[in-house]
């Protein structure tokens, strides 16, 4: 569902932030993405939302190779990701309801559907009270709960999300991380950055380690479907 | 996407549009007035320029032109030549004033009466009053004289044509000045609109980013701006049209006035139709343009980051 295939990105003027990294995240895994602060995490996100591009090597994302996508394609592929990120990105003027309607109306979901949706998707992550409220009168839990229903609200199949943990106490961060769980068991495929080890182990779920832009493990599946690979 | 919810998005984006301009209700006056004064200008020496046309028509009387027979030519002639006149191009109405009803319209007057009646004979010659077309100019006009004049039995034509010159001359120098203010005005306004938008967008650039990392097309972040300068455009359009009703009437009564000592009915009021559409119009235009351009340059410019 999401490969990486001998990528390496140089930001402009600065050091390599991944070389040569190949990994391979299958439909309907949940894999995590660990490594030190600087290790690349971040980058191979933004690669895979198309906020970056490339150095050399491809990145594929559901059969399609993201570097071949033509610039009025990138909307429609976006909007079958979801994206957790962790300042939130949240829109400050907006209510809860209307930050999580945002991508069925982007989509041009029927107003009744977008109802019944959001609602839903504030009821998975605890938040249905709050609809009506802006996000700045929430905690920062709340927030990036908020962020999060907003991710899985148009259902997608991949989703990846960037330190979703990171503003969460330990308890919140475990009931985040149960509810990534559930939504993996319904076949959503994630990919969750995380620097927090205590929590992945606790999950047991497959585990990418990188280290200075490279892949340094890769917990349970082996990479070898990748290499030398370019993309169907 | 259905045809409903395409409708749908687009009223949405239309109302939102509103809804963001009534939030900031003194700043959106004060745009939408420079912008109805802008487009009002014009549009003024537009009424100006039409009403001068009208005007013109209205003194027909003053356009006239009298062409005196020789002494001694008969009425039959006279008639004969006023037929011949009337078919010629340029040329509305003729008519025949037989000596003998020139001597009768005189002599009611007291102080030609006494000097009239002293006399044997008619002293006035058969002369025919002929009215041009309104589309008849200076040049056009002389040249009909000048062959009327050639014609047998005509002893004089009396032709003001300096009248005709001036008219002709002022209104086309007030009809290219509109032209011209029209055309600084129009693009006063498209940049007024593109700066105000301008301006939305940033402060909006937050929101803007965020939509197209969630996916949102180049025309779905687009559109309430769009309809922003539409708005900018209907509502700047509006206050131009006020202001012109305003100073119409203010101006109708004077002019009305003015017209009659002329010895013309005249009323403004007929050529102010076209020219509030036209203002409207060219509100909705200038208002679209200016966001496009605004929309066109700094849209692209706001691309999704994370860090
Ligand atoms: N926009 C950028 N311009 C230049 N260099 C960048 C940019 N973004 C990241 N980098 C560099 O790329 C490397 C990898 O950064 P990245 O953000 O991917 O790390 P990370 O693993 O997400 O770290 P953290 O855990 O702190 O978020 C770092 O050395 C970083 O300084
Ligand atoms: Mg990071």
């Amino acid at each position: 569902m999401i490969r990486f295939d001998n990528v390496t990105k140089r930001y402009d003027g600065a050091r390599e932030a991944l070389k040569g990294v190949s990994l391979h995240v299958e439909a309907g895994e949940l894999a995590f993405l660990t490594g030190r602060s600087g290790a690349g995490k971040s980058t191979v996100l933004k690669l895979i939302a198309l906020i970056e591009h490339p150095t050399r090597g491809s990145v594929t994302v559901d059969g399609r190779n993201l570097g071949k996508l033509k610039d009025r394609e990138i909307p429609g592929y976006r909007q079958q990701i979801g994206m957790v990120f962790q300042d939130n990105k949240l829109l400050a003027d907006r209510s809860a309801y209307e930050n999580v309607a945002l991508p069925l109306i982007i989509t041009g979901t029927g107003q009744r559907e977008i109802g019944r949706r959001v609602r839903a998707a504030l009821d998975q992550v605890g938040l249905l009270d709050r609809e009506r409220y802006p996000p700045r009168t929430l905690s920062a839990g709340e927030q990036q709960r908020l962020g999060i229903a907003r991710a899985i609200v148009s259902r997608p199949k991949v989703l990846i999300a960037d330190e979703p943990t990171g503003n969460l106490d330990p308890d919140l961060a475990l009931e985040v991380m149960a509810l990534f769980k559930r939504l993996n068991e319904v076949g959503t495929t994630m990919l969750i950055a995380s620097h927090d080890l205590h929590l992945v182990e606790h999950f047991g779920a497959r585990r990418i380690t990188l280290t200075g832009g490279q892949v340094l493990e890769s917990s349970v599946a082996p990479l070898t479907e990748s290499s030398g690979a370019s993309g169907p | 996407m259905s045809l409903s919810s395409w409708l749908t998005r687009h009223a949405q984006n239309a109302v939102g549009a509103l809804g963001t301009l009534s939030r900031n209700p003194v700043a959106t006056a004060l745009t939408v007035t420079v912008i109805g004064i802008a487009l009002a200008l014009p549009a003024a020496l537009g009424v100006l320029v039409q009403s001068g046309r009208t005007l013109a028509g209205g003194w027909a009387d003053v356009r006239d032109f009298s062409v005196y027979l020789a002494p001694g030519v008969g009425l039959d002639r006279a008639e004969a030549l006023a037929r011949e006149l009337r078919v010629k191009p340029g040329v509305e109405s003729v008519r025949v004033i037989s000596a003998d009803t020139a001597v009768a319209e005189l002599s009611k007057d007291p102080g030609f009466a006494g000097a009239l009646a002293a006399l044997e004979a008619n002293p006035l010659p058969h002369t025919l009053v002929v009215r041009p077309l309104v589309s008849v100019d200076g040049a056009a006009l002389e040249k009909l004289g000048a062959e009327v004049q050639k014609s047998n039995g005509v002893d004089l034509v009396k032709l003001d044509l300096e009248w005709a010159k001036r008219l002709s001359a002022v209104l086309d120098f007030l009809r290219r000045l509109g032209f011209i203010t029209g055309g600084l005005l129009i693009a006063a306004v498209v940049i007024v609109v593109g700066n105000t938008i301008r301006l939305d967008i940033q402060n909006r650039s937050a929101e803007i980013e965020v939509a197209k990392l969630l996916g949102a097309t180049d025309a779905f972040v687009r559109r309430p701006f769009l309809y922003l300068g539409l708005w900018y455009g209907v509502l700047g359009g509006v206050v131009a049209m006020l202001i012109l009703l305003v100073g119409l009437w203010a101006l109708g009564e004077p002019i009305t006035r003015l017209a009659g000592l002329y010895g013309s009915s005249f009323e403004l009021g007929g050529a102010t139709g076209s020219s509030l559409l036209a203002v409207l119009a060219g509100g909705v235009l200038a208002g679209w343009g200016g966001a496009w351009t605004a929309v066109a340059r700094h849209l692209a410019a706001i691309q999704p980051k994370i860090d």
